[in-house]
């Protein structure tokens, strides 16, 4: 069965997997944001946030 | 029993890789967000090993240092992790240990900025000392644009207060990406762009490079002069012979992925942190 939660920027439905896991990174269909996964349990996502100076490898 | 962790703050594709060649080889490991909890804490006992895989270098370094003064085996360890995030720290070790690498100087100032240039000769690479994925890179072809770039850099912030100047090296269009794992290059791939800079998170396409035994050599004195249990070391193809240009010591493994080089690399991670966590039990450190 499909799960689904909604976009915080512009509450448009995005349709999540169901091996989503905590941390990972999806993107609303409708306005593009991406959206972070905090919480599974329950589905809870913010807007991501920005790439910072110190980020990458 | 010793156990395996993964920490993490944002999952990419290499988080996920790790997740999937620990299910798949039934090694027991542990993937745990950082963001909200507080350090340090009992999650991790002495002996346990941990793999540090937060995307800021900040947070993995104090993730690492955390977990070390309670006796966790970190990977890689935040003495690594120091040298590696910063590029004057590594090529000074690079120099240390005698291996060849682009011509790099140091400067303070626009006037020593000046000196280091026109000892080296045009063009030259200016480098963050602190930073990823290309950003902030600029070839500067002549003293014009040097003096506007080093002006805009000293009004930036601390972090670009110590300006980093790398010899440009022609490079013929594409440079290698190694990894090494343990102490062991596991695998190379040449990362080929019309761009300058060739970084496959610039759009740079990989394809497969031969990990020949002069590279291995290079890439094995690399280890030796870093530490640390898993590099990715980006090397210069030149008529001189190789040149070492950077080294990652918190690598995304995306592009050497095993359709490209043959290797499952997120496997060989969860093997080395598995057989290091069952040598922990066998070993009091």
């Amino acid at each position: 069965m499909s799960k689904f939660v909604n976009c915080v920027v512009c509450e448009g439905k995005v349709e999540v997997s169901d091996e989503l896991l905590e941390g990972e990174i999806i993107t609303c269909p409708d306005c593009g944001s991406e959206l972070e996964v905090i919480s599974l349990d329950p589905l809870t996502v913010a807007e991501a946030p920005e790439v910072q100076e110190d980020w990458g490898e | 029993m010793a156990r395996v962790f993964m920490f993490y703050s944002r999952l990419r594709a290499e988080e996920k890789m790790i997740i999937e060649a620990a299910k798949a080889r039934e090694i027991p490991l542990e993937s745990i967000v950082v963001s909200d909890l507080a350090w340090p804490n009992d999650i991790c006992q002495r002996k346990d090993v941990a793999l540090c895989r937060c995307i800021g270098h900040r947070q993995n370094l104090a993730l690492a240092l955390t977990l070390e003064a309670k006796g966790v085996i970190t990977i890689n360890h935040s003495d690594v992790m120091n040298t590696c995030s910063d590029k004057i720290a590594t090529s000074s070790k690079l120099s240390i240990a005698g291996i060849p690498q682009p011509d790099y100087a140091v400067a303070f100032s626009l006037e020593g900025t000046l000196k280091c240039v026109e000892k080296m000769g045009y063009p030259v690479v200016l480098k963050p000392p602190v930073g990823s994925w290309g950003r902030l890179l600029a070839k500067v072809n002549d003293k014009d644009a040097l003096e506007a770039v080093v002006e805009h850099k000293l009004h930036l912030g601390s972090q670009h207060s110590a300006i980093y100047i790398q010899k440009y090296v022609d490079k013929n269009g594409f440079d290698i990406r190694a990894t090494i794992i343990g102490d062991c290059p596991v695998s190379a791939i040449r990362r080929c762009s019309n761009h300058w800079i060739t970084n496959t998170a610039r759009g740079g396409e990989a394809q497969s490079y031969p990990l020949t035994d002069d590279l291995k050599k290079l890439l094995v004195d690399v280890q030796r002069a870093i530490g640390g249990k898993l590099l990715a070391v980006d090397v210069f193809e030149t008529y001189n012979g190789y040149l070492v240009n950077e080294v990652n010591g918190q690598p995304e493994f995306r592009s050497s992925h095993e359709r490209v080089t043959g290797v499952d690399v997120a496997g060989k991670i969860v093997e080395m942190a598995w057989t290091l966590a069952q040598k922990s039990d066998e070993n009091d450190f």
